[in-house]
């Protein structure tokens, strides 16, 4: 039997663990509102963005737009997306080996890899292999549109001077509060949107009524770095939500898991004190019985 | 008077949503104004300041980077950011101009293109800040 006063402190400690766990579970289930509003305030801008990117594409030669040329890949390159913080499961260690086992399937065709992270945890990890070109470190908590634009001017700005022939994001997904999971998305060269069904028809119907300023060409030429830090800033909502998610589920596994554990140290505890007290009776009596004898 | 719809939506959320008398913004190829029934029209938008009237009022938006869509009579902005003249903070602005002179001289000595870009379009943002609240403020 192990001492009474151990068994005290454990339990002691593993409930101040639970205090915390809870009150982790409790302010991630906060920043996750936020994030969700966040997003939800994103959606309008995205989906008109989209849209009037699709009702152009009908317009142009996607061919000499520098941000949509196609070439043969030689070096890639991969923005991995995670968060600044830890504590979230295992989220975290899926985005960063779906990146890795990506640089690997491009290795072994031959090409060059290089990564952008965003997210301390990113950079942690993908540093020691010499391969980070650049990194952007602490801005997962508070970030804005123009954190996003410069993320997407630093890629392009590589892209547009052949550093690299393709670029791909490597993010967590927000499917619900219970799931989030790894994707890996095209973000460079941009492929011309192919508009919805319904949306073509649209287009067609107007596209000969509207007059441009300037050609479609070069308002395309304008739009498409916008329309590059859409997609980061989208990506970086996404993964803001998807970690608080990630960790409210995690602290809440570890608010179960001291309960259980509360709640076998607490039946040893008692099994400690009856034998103690048992042994404290049978003392007593044994003295009672010689005093007697 | 008939009245046009405007939209000015930002990814931060929309800020505009009201039916105005009159738009000017700065277009493409200069400042382009829109009344109600205007033709189909697409333009991209310059860091600048919109204006809307709307009974005889006069309202002051800094806008920066993006395009705007006239369909219906309606138009919709879509810009990366938007802020009503009176909301902007001057000391802010002109400590960014500030900045992004210092930077700008500093790229232009160095002839690094990117970093001149950069620092002019920052300048652009400032000076349309400082335009806007002053035009907001004269008001």
């Amino acid at each position: 039997m192990p001492a009474l006063k151990d068994v005290k402190n454990k339990i002691q400690g593993v409930k101040k663990t639970a205090q915390i766990t809870k009150a982790m579970n409790m302010v991630a289930s906060a920043k996750l509102r936020g994030a969700q509003e966040k997003m939800e305030r994103f959606r309008p801008y995205s989906q008109k963005f989209a849209a009037a990117m699709s009702n152009l594409s009908g317009n142009i030669e996607s061919g000499n737009l520098p941000l949509m040329e196609i070439r043969a890949v030689q070096s890639a390159e991969i923005v991995v997306v995670t968060s600044d913080r830890g504590l979230c499961g295992s989220f975290n260690a899926n985005i960063i080996s779906t990146a890795e086992k990506l640089m690997r399937q491009y290795e072994a065709e031959g090409k060059k890899v290089s990564f952008v992270c965003i997210g301390k945890k990113a950079h942690r990890y993908f540093r020691k292999t010499g391969k980070v070109r650049s990194s952007y470190s602490d801005i997962m908590g508070t970030f804005q549109m123009f954190n996003a634009r410069e993320i997407a001017m630093d890629v392009a700005e590589n892209f547009m001077v052949g550093g690299s022939d393709e670029v791909r994001i490597v993010y967590g997904k927000f499917y619900s509060v219970a799931i989030q999971r790894p994707e890996v998305e095209d973000l460079l060269p941009i492929k011309p949107l192919s508009p919805a069904e319904g949306a073509v028809k649209e287009a067609a119907k107007v596209s000969g009524a509207y007059t441009y300023e300037p050609e479609p060409g070069e308002i395309m030429e304008v739009l498409l770095p916008l329309y590059l830090n859409v997609q980061v800033y989208h990506v970086m909502l996404e993964v803001g939500a998807s970690e608080h998610a990630a960790r409210m589920t995690a602290m809440d596994n570890a608010t179960n898991a001291c309960k259980d554990i509360i709640h076998d140290l607490t039946q040893l505890y008692n099994k400690a004190r009856q034998s103690a007290i048992t042994s404290e009776l049978m003392d007593i009596v044994g003295g009672a019985e010689a005093l007697k004898g | 008077m008939a009245q046009i719809h405007l939209e000015v939506v930002t990814p931060s959320g929309p800020v505009v949503s009201d039916d105005v008398d009159i738009v000017t913004a700065p277009g493409y190829a200069g400042e382009f104004g829109v009344l109600a029934n205007h033709a189909m029209f697409l333009s991209t938008i310059k860091t600048g300041t919109l204006t809307f009237k709307k009974d005889k009022q006069t309202r002051y938006l800094m806008v920066s980077g993006g395009f705007s869509e006239v369909s219906n009579n309606k138009i919709t902005f879509l810009v990366e950011s938007a802020e009503y003249g009176q909301d902007i903070d001057v000391d802010r602005a002109m400590r960014a101009k500030e900045r992004a002179e210092k930077r700008l001289a500093q790229a232009i000595q160095k002839t690094e293109q990117i970093n001149r870009t950069r620092a002019e379009a920052a300048l652009q943002r400032a000076l349309a800040r400082l335009k806007t609240a002053e035009q907001a403020r004269r008001q």
